[in-house]
């Protein structure tokens, strides 16, 4: 056979070798790097890894709902999608994707960047959202888009719904975002992008009401989109809450007072409890539990009639001719005068040189022969002007404060006003001058410094009406609270016995007023035992004087009723601002007053009886069930 | 006669590239198998059938005399020209490539098949040289014969597969004898042509060596791939993270990570002792084919077989090391465990040529 290619031909075998080694030493290198990233570099990529196909997702816990007093509901919560924008891995976004994001979303561009920029300061793993109240237009530009715009999401919250709207606004508050200078304070339990209450109710009792967020691990693939979930920490859902408030008595205060600016409280002097709490005009919470425009903003903070203020306990008004019965309580407590006590009144007195008129004076008459009774059912001004000369600033102070004037009530709601009672000491500390003697005059019925709440007002005459039993209002009973671990400061009773004498003499002149062709006459409902006191109010707030709408507040009415005359339970204040005479504030508070006892006894009994006051007061929580069962019974 | 050549069968090397198919089927199976309902489902049964095809055909070819194979590298040669530039003219384009060429219901890629075939022309082209030492004009001839059809494979674009010739060529020339200073003088032409090959790139490619050599400034372009193939690597660790268990590669971080990726989700899957395992099956492999080429009965058959370790050496160095950041990200796979029917198929039609001369390594 013939040997085609012979020995010699075949390759040396060191290039062979050589190329060995090339593949050798190549290989080696390789697997170097391959060492490096997986047994040095290991920790960093398994955890980039995980970063990679997480994603951490907030679990928005349902705020409480609030209830009143028979569980009806005030405050729900109803289940929406928001917009998020996850910011974990993302760089910033380019203008482009702004403007795409903004037109996808309908959103305004200028609005959206302030957002994206304000949340530049929040840790990167904490998603902000960019639309509450999501549209089915908007859900379906998110889910079709997921390619574009990886960093958005859809969370399901639950969003705060107030189904009577504008009812009770003030009082129940309203949620928002919460605020810089809440997460700026030290210890804050707050997160950014929280849901807080920012007023009322909600803010009060903003702890027992907010849940826990929970937190969900989801395992997303490389489009972003849900694979799978891994953990997840539920959601603690908040607790509901139940107000003293009678959602009846509520709507009606509500009707009663109308589209008239002002406001309406009604208690129970026995316990404290509100039971209706009205200010008007009023605004619609739902408009927060979006996110409020701009524009919806500056109306409510630029109105003039500032519906966002609780006028209920944050109206600082002089409290006219209803301050008389401090001043008639003191002339009496101090023995200052017998209620027989009679003078003259002929329109008009000069004290200190000074000539002080009364309010008829303008019918150029005078009350003539007026004893305490006849002086407060006709609100005599000049009766009291005497009886401020005789008491002195002093004692009238020291009246009016242990009354419960010029001091906070305590009333589980925030930004309560203290109002004001002038005393010499406080124009030496305030203005350092002396006292003039003829503000003391002024005093005495309730003019001058002299500033309160609407809900101190009905503190005060439940407080004199229960002889000096004064029980702390609130809205949230104590024992749930204490149920839900939450240890608050005791409900204060502050008890400063009055005389039977006064107590009787004063009642029964405030039965008067409604009863006798008083000044509070329009407050009388047939068949049921009404007292009460007007007042009228000349001087207005420093704020609301200094506004360009002077004009519509110059006359504050005011009336504060009670039912029954004596051994109340039921005291109703209302003040109806730019009212041109207390005339018109009165029978608001006898339309609360008939809307309560038509609740209490379906058929209007009239007058209730003892036995009824009793079971009430045995069982104050379910006074109101048990005492219409026994009525009907009966 | 026919028993004694199918007992010299290299049953060695056949079972290295079944074990790496092997590995190379789990993993496809591990990333895409059990996303059940997608036409990604059954690419695992794809593989099985295409390297059970290629065994078949690698046993057939190593029965046959490689001499008639390399005698006739013309006809193989015209044919591969005629069919890429059939390719570009039929401008079927997939991914926005044009590689693909449709014979009935089967579609291959030519360049798959070019890679061998250049393979066969080296060898038969060298084969006939005699003497230590190649000439200028041997290196004009063997540029041009791997040239024309690089030129065609990367203008469809796939500059990776047309890189591959080059080691071809190379190592070809080298054990033709080249001399240092053509070697050098070759070099020195390489670095001048550098700015004119990077004129004629197409923006894509310019990407990946910019974001090769930046890869921090563009995370989630074209360093986005390499960047997911780091993590994926990294987070394996020492013993990986178990089959199926790779979240990198199953949930897509990982692109196309049963094909050109596959190494990235095998590494994340079984760690730096199953990124061991197969390299040290690829070195014995290629060992194994050097030490054949070693024993070949003539020059020809040395250099099919040289030829064919030079492509599987560059393939397994450059697919490994540009998804560690080594190199720029090319699409050149990982022979034999990269999914794909041309690439399996043609690498095993190359064994096969390869068993062929080991097993008539004594016939003359």
């Amino acid at each position: 056979m013939e040997v085609r290619f012979p020995e010699d031909e075949r390759f040396p075998a060191w290039k062979i070798v050589v190329l060995q080694y090339v593949v050798a030493a190549t290989f080696l290198v390789i697997l170097g790097g391959y060492w490096r990233l997986q047994i040095g570099q290991h920790r960093q990529f398994l955890e980039q890894a995980e970063r990679n196909r997480t994603r951490n997702l907030p679990i928005i816990a349902p705020r409480g709902r609030i209830l009143d007093r028979e569980g009806r509901v005030m405050v729900d919560n109803f289940p929406a999608f928001s917009v998020l924008l996850l910011r974990e891995s993302t760089t910033r976004l380019t203008p482009a994707q702004i403007d795409g994001i903004a037109r996808g979303l309908r959103l305004d561009r200028a609005e959206l960047e302030g957002l994206l920029e304000r949340a530049e300061r929040l840790p990167p793993f904490q998603p902000i959202v960019l639309k509450q109240a999501a549209t089915f237009e908007d859900l379906a530009f998110v889910e079709s888009h997921r390619m574009e715009y990886p960093q958005l999401d859809l969370l399901q919250v639950q969003q705060r719904f107030y189904p009577k709207h504008t009812v009770a606004a003030a009082l129940l508050g309203y949620v928002g975002e919460v605020s810089e200078d809440m997460l700026a304070k030290p210890g804050t339990r707050y997160r950014a992008g929280d849901i807080v209450g920012k007023s009322g109710i909600e803010r009060e009792y903003d702890q027992l009401l907010a849940g826990r967020d929970g937190m969900r691990r989801v395992v997303v693939n490389s489009r972003g989109q849900e694979v799978g979930s891994m953990t997840a920490i539920d959601a603690r859902p908040g607790h509901d809450l139940r107000l003293t408030i009678d959602l009846d008595l509520q709507m009606a205060a509500e009707a009663a007072l109308g589209d008239r600016p002002g406001a309406v409280v009604a208690l129970d002097p026995r316990t404290g409890e509100i039971l209706a709490m009205v200010s008007h005009p009023s605004f619609d919470p739902n408009d927060f539990a979006r996110r409020i425009s701009r524009d919806e903003w500056t109306r409510l903070t630029s109105d003039p009639q500032k519906p966002l203020l609780n006028k209920a306990i944050q109206a600082h008004l002089a409290p006219g001719s209803v301050f008389k019965i401090v001043t008639a309580t003191a002339a009496l407590e101090t023995s200052t005068i017998k209620p027989s006590f009679t003078i003259h009144c002929p329109g008009l007195i000069t004290i200190y040189g000074h000539t002080f008129h009364d309010w008829v004076w303008t019918k150029h008459k005078g009350h003539g022969a007026v004893d305490l009774h006849r002086a407060i059912v006709q609100s005599c001004d000049v009766y009291f002007y005497t009886l401020g000369k005789m008491l002195g600033i002093e004692r009238l102070a020291y009246f009016a404060k242990r009354l419960g004037l010029g001091a906070r009530t305590g009333i589980d709601l925030p930004g309560e006003d203290p109002g004001l009672i002038p005393s010499p000491e406080w124009v030496q500390r305030v203005f350092q001058r002396k006292w003039w003697a003829g503000e003391t005059i002024s005093v005495a019925i309730g003019q001058g410094a002299v500033a309160v709440t609407p809900l101190q007002l009905c503190y005060m005459i439940g407080g004199v009406a229960m002889g000096g039993e004064f029980h702390q209002p609130h809205l949230v009973a104590h024992d749930q609270l204490l149920a839900r671990g939450i240890d608050p400061p005791a409900l204060k009773e502050v008890r400063f016995p009055l005389g039977e004498e006064t107590v009787s003499t004063v009642t029964r002149a405030m039965w008067g007023v409604v009863n006798e062709g008083g000044t509070g006459a329009s407050a009388r409902q047939p068949g049921l035992d009404i007292a009460g006191k007007t007042g009228t109010a000349q001087v207005v707030s420093v704020s609301l004087q200094q506004s360009e709408h002077r004009a519509a507040f110059k006359n504050n009415a005011w009336f504060v009723g009670y039912s029954p005359s004596t051994n109340p339970e039921i005291v109703v204040a209302v003040l109806v601002m730019q009212g041109e005479h207390s005339t018109v504030a009165a029978p608001v508070a006898g339309e609360v007053i008939k809307a309560y006892y038509e609740k209490r006894f379906p058929k209007p009994t009239g007058r209730p009886e003892t036995q009824t006051h009793a079971v009430d007061l045995a069982t104050p929580r379910l006074g109101l069930a048990a005492a219409g069962t026994l009525a009907a019974r009966r | 006669m026919k028993r004694r050549r199918f007992h010299d069968i290299d049953w060695w090397l056949l079972g290295l590239a079944l074990t790496l198919c092997a590995l190379g089927v789990l993993e496809i199976y591990s990333t895409t198998g059990q996303i059940p309902d997608t036409p990604l489902a059954s690419e695992y049964k794809r593989q099985i059938h295409w390297v059970l095809i290629g065994c078949a055909a690698s046993l057939l070819v190593s029965q046959v005399d490689y001499h008639r194979v390399v005698d006739r590298a013309l006809w193989f040669y015209v044919l591969t020209i005629v069919c890429l530039v059939a390719v570009l003219v039929a401008n079927h384009r997939i991914a926005g490539a044009r590689r693909w060429l449709h014979l009935g219901a089967v579609t291959f890629q030519v360049s798959e098949m070019a890679k061998l075939v250049i393979i066969v022309c080296v060898a038969a082209y060298l084969g006939e040289r005699r003497g230590g030492h190649i000439g200028w004009l041997d290196l004009v001839k063997l540029a041009t014969l791997a040239g024309i059809p690089a030129v065609l494979v990367a203008v469809e674009p796939d500059l990776g597969t047309a890189l591959t010739f080059i080691p071809v060529v190379a190592v070809g020339a080298w054990m033709a004898g080249i001399r240092f200073r053509q070697a050098a003088a070759l070099l020195l032409l390489g670095v001048v042509m550098l700015p004119v090959g990077w004129h004629w790139m197409k923006p894509y490619q310019r990407e990946r060596i910019l974001s090769f050599t930046h890869p921090s400034q563009d995370v989630q372009g074209s360093g986005y791939q390499v960047t997911q193939s780091k993590i994926a690597i990294g987070a394996g660790g020492f013993w990986g993270r178990g089959l199926g268990k790779g979240t990198q590669s199953r949930l897509g971080f990982v692109p196309v990570s049963h094909a050109d990726f596959i190494f990235a989700a095998f590494a994340e899957e079984q760690g730096f002792l199953g990124t061991l395992l197969v390299f040290l099956l690829y070195f014995i492999l290629l060992l194994r084919l050097l030490e054949s080429a070693q024993l070949a009965g003539d020059r020809s058959g040395a250099f099919l077989i040289v030829g064919l370790a030079a492509v599987l050496f560059f393939q397994v160095a450059v697919n490994t090391g540009m998804m560690i950041g080594f190199l720029p990200t090319t699409g050149i796979p990982l022979p034999l465990m990269t999914q794909g029917g041309s690439s399996v198929l043609f690498t095993f039609l190359g064994l096969g040529l390869a068993m062929a001369v080991r097993v008539q390594r004594f016939v003359n």
